[in-house]
C-alpha cells in the first residue's frame, strides 16, 4: 500500500512527466494557452495513461516475456496504445456522446504522445506489477494535469505583461516554462521521506 | 532465424488483430451523423468570428442543419454563403444586410492635443485605464489599435493615431466592436447612405474644444437644420438616427468642425 502512495506522489510531484522528464511538451506547450482545453486535455491524457498502463502490462507479461521479445515493446506499445485509444473513442461516440465531446479532439491527438508511450515503458523498467502500473499512469496523467493548469495560469499572467519585442511569443513562452520546471526540483527527495 | 520470425508474427497478428476489431467495432457502433452539418460547415467561411451569435462556425453549422438558425446570419460569408446554406437545407433565407464598422473619431494627430506621453503597455484598455490615454479628449480614439489585432480580417489599421476601417475588407462582423474601451466602433447598414456624427465626445463644447478640433461641440445647429429630425442631442453630443436620415447633406454643411461626415454606400 506504501509503495502505491509512493508512486502516485513521485508520478504527480518529483518525477512530474512534462517538468523532470521533459516528456510530452508539444501539448505542453500547444494546449496550455486557455485553461478549459488544458482541463480537456489533461482529462483525456489521464484516461489514456492509466488504460495504456493497463493494456501494456499483460502485453508484456504474458506475451512478448514469454516468447523473449522485450526488445520489441516500443513496437508492440504504440501498436496497441494508438489501437486501443481509437476503440475506446468508438466506443464513447456510441455510449457516452457528452465524455466523447468533452475530449474531443484531443483524445487521438495523443495516442502517439510520447508521454502515453514513455509512462509504458517505464513501467516496464520499473518491473511494476499490474496495479502499481495503472497508478503509476493515473500518478503521470494527474501530474501532466498540474503541469498543464499552473502553466496556462502562467501564460495568462503572461498575456498581460509587457514583454521586450525580442521575447515575444514563444521565446517568453519557453523561458516561463523553464522557471516552473526549475521550481518542480523543490520536490525531488519527497516521496522517499514522506512516508517514512 | 526463429527469434526473428517471432517478432514478425507477433507484430503481424497484433496488428491484424488490433485492425479486425477496429474494422468490427466501427461497423457495429456506426453513429449515423448528420450529413447536412457538415455540408453547411463546408460553405461557411471559417472564420469563427461569432457574428452569427453562435460559438463558431461547427456551432452555427450544427444549429442550422438542425432548424434552429436562419441560414443568412453568416456576415463574413454574406449574400453568397446564405444562398449555398440555402440550397442545401432547401428553406430560403431572407437577405443579408451587410453591415460595415465605423470608427467614431476624426481626432489624429494634426486634430487634437495630447496631455501627456503615454509610455506603458501599448494597448488601448492600458492606456485608458491610465487617466484614459495620451489625448486631451477622454472619448476619443486612443490610437494603440486593440481593434487591429481583434480584426481577423485586417480591415482595420491605425492612421496618423486614430483607426481607421477599410470598408472593402470589413465583413462586418463585430468583434472590433466589443474589443474598443470607449465603444467607439459602431456597425452601420452598409447599403444606405447617412449622415454620421464621427464624436463620442459628451463634454461641453468649449472643453471639447480645447482638445480636438473636429469634435461635436453639441451647438445643436445640425438638429435645428436637419428637415426631417433625424439628428436628436445626447449630453452635448449630435446622434444621428440613420433609419430616418434622408441623405440631404444639409447637416454636414452646417457643422461649425466637421465632425458630421457622409458614411458613403457602396
Amino acid at each position: 500500500m506504501k509503495q502505491i502512495f509512493v508512486i502516485l506522489v513521485s508520478a504527480i510531484l518529483v518525477d512530474n512527466f512534462v517538468l523532470s522528464k521533459f516528456l510530452g511538451c508539444c501539448p505542453f506547450l500547444g494546449v496550455s494557452k486557455k485553461m478549459d482545453s488544458a482541463l480537456g486535455m489533461s482529462g483525456a491524457v489521464i484516461f489514456v495513461m492509466a488504460l495504456a498502463s493497463a493494456a501494456t502490462w499483460p502485453i508484456q507479461h504474458y506475451l512478448l516475456e514469454e516468447m523473449n521479445l522485450e526488445y520489441m515493446n516500443t513496437l508492440v506499445f504504440i501498436l496497441v496504445i494508438a489501437a486501443l485509444v481509437q476503440l475506446v473513442e468508438i466506443i464513447l461516440k456510441r455510449y457516452i456522446p457528452s465524455l466523447h465531446k468533452a475530449l474531443g479532439i484531443y483524445l487521438p491527438l495523443i495516442t502517439t504522445n510520447c508521454a502515453v508511450l514513455g509512462v509504458t515503458m517505464l513501467n516496464v523498467d520499473n518491473k511494476y506489477g499490474f496495479w502499481e502500473s495503472v497508478v503509476n499512469g493515473i500518478g503521470a496523467g494527474v501530474g501532466f494535469m498540474l503541469a498543464l493548469v499552473l502553466f496556462a495560469g502562467v501564460r495568462r499572467k503572461l498575456e498581460s505583461c509587457d514583454v521586450p519585442k525580442a521575447f515575444r511569443g514563444l521565446p517568453i513562452t519557453l523561458v516561463a516554462a523553464s522557471l516552473v520546471s526549475l521550481s518542480f526540483m523543490g520536490f525531488a527527495g519527497l516521496a522517499e521521506n514522506m512516508f517514512k | 532465424m526463429n527469434i526473428l520470425l517471432n517478432g514478425v508474427m507477433v507484430v503481424t497478428g497484433l496488428g491484424l488483430a488490433a485492425a479486425i476489431i477496429l474494422v468490427a467495432f466501427s461497423k457495429i457502433m456506426e453513429v449515423k451523423t448528420d450529413e447536412t452539418v457538415e455540408r453547411v460547415r463546408e460553405v461557411l467561411p471559417g472564420a469563427n468570428c461569432g457574428a452569427c451569435g453562435y460559438a463558431g462556425c461547427d456551432e452555427y453549422a450544427k444549429a442550422v442543419a438542425a432548424g434552429q438558425a436562419e441560414g443568412n446570419l453568416c456576415v463574413p460569408g454574406g449574400a453568397k454563403t446564405a444562398e449555398e446554406i440555402a440550397g442545401i437545407t432547401g428553406r430560403a433565407s431572407g437577405a443579408v444586410a451587410k453591415r460595415v464598422a465605423v470608427v467614431a473619431c476624426r481626432g489624429n494627430a494634426q486634430h487634437t492635443r495630447t496631455k501627456m506621453a503615454y509610455q506603458g503597455i501599448s494597448t488601448c484598455h492600458a492606456a485608458n485605464r491610465f487617466f484614459a490615454g495620451d489625448w486631451v479628449c477622454p472619448d476619443g480614439c486612443l490610437g494603440h489599435g486593440d481593434c487591429v489585432s481583434a480584426c481577423m480580417f485586417g480591415a482595420l489599421s491605425v492612421e496618423d493615431g486614430v483607426a481607421v476601417v477599410d470598408r472593402e475588407l470589413c465583413t462586418g462582423c463585430g468583434a472590433c466592436v466589443k474589443r474598443c474601451p470607449n465603444h467607439l466602433i459602431q456597425l452601420v447598414d452598409d447599403s444606405k447612405a447617412s449622415a454620421y456624427v464621427l464624436c463620442r465626445n459628451h463634454q461641453k463644447g468649449g472643453v471639447t474644444r480645447k482638445g480636438c478640433d473636429v469634435g461635436c461641440i453639441g451647438c445643436q445647429k445640425c438638429a435645428r437644420t436637419c428637415p426631417v429630425e433625424a439628428i436628436h442631442m445626447e449630453e452635448n453630443l449630435a446622434v444621428v438616427d440613420p433609419a430616418v436620415c434622408i441623405d440631404c447633406g444639409k447637416c454636414i454643411g452646417e457643422c461649425p468642425t466637421g465632425a458630421i461626415t457622409r458614411i458613403l454606400a457602396d
